[in-house]
């Protein structure tokens, strides 16, 4: 072997060593986080921490049940799906299918752009403007509670559900979408029977990774919520989903105490919601790919 | 025969009508997405603009944070941003260079892809958990700009390698097959060639990246950010200040909320006015690449 062998042989490895960063990185994470966590669970048990239905981490004895945390953490993202998906995949269709050229120019970059807004500011916008509006409008002695918190999320996740799921709905080849169409069905007939179930699998990953957004988002959840750490009765209570739970707690929990330990365990559930969401997606979109044209 | 077709006229113009109303509500939808990024940046300007003066960008809070400005703010969300891209832009790049140019597809690549994914779909507060063990406990850093940018450089990571393969494939093919068929080797190809073609795109990433790591509050919080510092940074090991966890603290902790509302307006605007401004640039950018491009 040359030695400019050698050194290309030599750049290749460097450069898969580098590109190993990302998994090294995500096993670091779940590794700090089980370490941190787990001596929690000398004093409770698994069980009765996820389904204890008490959070009163600073009482005297305190009480380490996250139940209303996890169910918090998933009436939010179903309000925000319920918003979000219908949202996202509607805008979707419009611009891949639907709109102008110019009415595209326009509206993708806003789409864009909303996923750019820094979290700390829909949470401050959901606080100030949509809040009081909310208290008027239904009467209801706190606007910050579940519907405006899922609200707030349903607009950080439609640009990732709709980004996705237009990419999707382009990638459908056009000799379906023409064949539909010359057997006389409508635009609308082709996009609902056609177009969307060629592309299913790619809108099913960009919903569920909308949806693995708003599990996982913090300052939202911190900020709108409410605080409360209760099972919800109705759309308008407060609650304490599990990101919010964490921020808000972590800066007085004593170090390394029982209080931080249940935190990093309360961070290790919503890792593996994530991490969940997460491989389905990746399965669907990799079982499920469109290969040639034939697939149909 | 002649009802017949009458009745298939009357069923088609139905058809026509749904569709008419569904495309309307689908344009809705997409009208709803463009008004709330308007509505929230309206707002915020609306109510913000007055905050702003040349005090409030240059000066340090002063009267127990209730009046003065944010400058130890912007220069710490700067520093964090800038050095969090200064760490996470050579790794991506190189992430990017490897699944592009180098990897055969298999298992592997398989792995390396699902665990690049899986890192974009932490949640920024469990960066946050994480940069507080590993970073300011374990690594002994404290809670400090180093752990802020590590913190960062790590969720940012994702974002930088997407848009870099983005910007690789965007080089034609003819490229590299010209290039090797003088007689250049991979690298030789790859350094030469590959990445000064892509290097606008990339640096559309990088932009983008910095503006997601300004915006970040969730992973500084327990790493770098602190309510008050009585000075600029001077080191890397230094607490700092850090303007979304400011609004975040203004707007929620404390005894003046209310009298620092112009406070937090302000701030937001202007973090508004940072992270919209350069999304807005790499878009404008990006477009005008793949006209070139394509």
């Amino acid at each position: 072997m040359t030695r400019r062998q050698i050194k290309e042989i030599g750049i290749q490895r460097l450069f898969f060593l580098i590109a190993a960063t990302s998994i090294i990185l995500l096993a670091a994470i779940a590794f700090f986080l089980f370490m941190e966590g787990i001596p929690i669970f000398q004093k409770v048990s698994v069980k009765d921490f996820l389904f204890g239905k008490y959070w009163y981490p600073t009482s005297d004895p305190p009480d380490f049940g996250i139940l209303a945390l996890i169910i918090g953490s998933l009436a939010v993202t179903g309000v925000s799906a319920a918003v979000s998906i219908p949202l996202g995949v509607m805008t979707a269709l419009y611009l891949a299918e639907i709109a102008t050229p110019r009415f595209r120019e326009i509206a993708k970059p806003l789409v864009e752009l909303l996923a750019a807004l820094p979290s700390v500011v829909i949470g401050f916008f959901g606080m100030v403007m949509v809040a009081p509006f909310l208290q008027r409008t239904f009467g209801i002695p706190t606007g910050l509670n579940l519907f405006n918190a899922g609200l707030m999320l349903a607009f950080m996740s439609v640009p990732t559900i709709c980004s996705i799921s237009e990419d999707a709905i382009y990638s459908v080849p056009t000799s379906l979408k023409e064949a539909s169409l010359a057997l006389g069905a409508t635009h609308l007939e082709t996009i609902t029977r056609v177009i969307l179930p060629a592309s299913i699998s790619g809108v099913s990953t960009a919903v569920i990774l909308g949806m693995s957004r708003a599990i996982g988002e913090t300052m939202v959840v911190l900020m709108v919520a409410g605080g409360a750490a209760m099972i919800p009765g109705s759309l308008f209570d407060p609650v304490r989903p599990m990101p919010a739970s964490i921020a808000a707690e972590m800066a007085e929990a004593p170090f390394r105490g029982d209080h931080y330990y249940a935190l990093f365990a309360t961070g290790i559930i919503l890792f593996l919601f994530t991490f969940i969401f997460n491989i389905v997606a990746d399965q669907i979109s990799h079982r499920y790919r469109q290969v040639g044209e034939a697939s149909l | 025969m002649e009802n017949g077709i009458k009745a298939s006229f009357v069923v088609n113009k139905r058809r026509k009508i749904i569709q008419a109303l569904v495309f309307a509500l689908f344009r809705a939808a997409a009208v709803i997405n463009g008004a709330a990024l308007l509505i929230v940046v309206y707002f915020m300007v609306a109510k913000g603009w007055r905050a702003i003066s040349w005090t409030f960008l240059t000066q340090p809070p002063t009267d127990s944070m209730t009046k003065g400005g944010i400058l130890p703010c912007i220069v710490g969300t700067f520093l964090l941003s800038v050095g969090a891209m200064a760490i996470a832009f050579p790794i991506g790049v190189a992430s990017a260079v490897y699944l592009n140019e180098y990897a055969k597809p298999g298992k592997l690549l398989r792995i390396v892809r699902l665990g690049i994914n899986n890192l974009a779909g932490v949640p920024s507060i469990v960066f946050g958990l994480f940069g507080l063990a590993f970073f300011v406990i374990y690594l002994n850093f404290g809670v400090s700009l180093l752990a802020g940018c590590l913190t960062l450089a790590a969720m940012s990571l994702p974002v930088i390698i997407g848009s870099a393969e983005e910007a690789l494939k965007a080089v034609p093919d003819t490229y590299r097959e010209a290039s090797l068929g003088l007689g250049a080797t991979k690298w030789q190809t790859i350094f030469r060639v590959v990445l000064p073609t892509a290097m606008p795109g990339i640096l559309t990433g990088g932009i983008l990246g910095i503006s997601r790591a300004a915006g970040e509050t969730a992973p500084i919080m327990f790493t770098a950010a602190v309510f008050f510092t009585p000075s600029l940074p001077r080191g890397v090991f230094d607490e700092i200040m850090a303007l979304p966890y400011h609004i975040y603290v203004l707007a929620t902790a404390g005894t003046h909320i209310q009298e620092t509302r112009p406070l937090q307006y302000g701030s937001s605007l202007v973090l508004i006015f940072l992270v919209l401004g350069m999304n807005l640039a790499a878009i404008i950018y990006r477009a005008r690449l793949r006209k070139k491009l394509g």
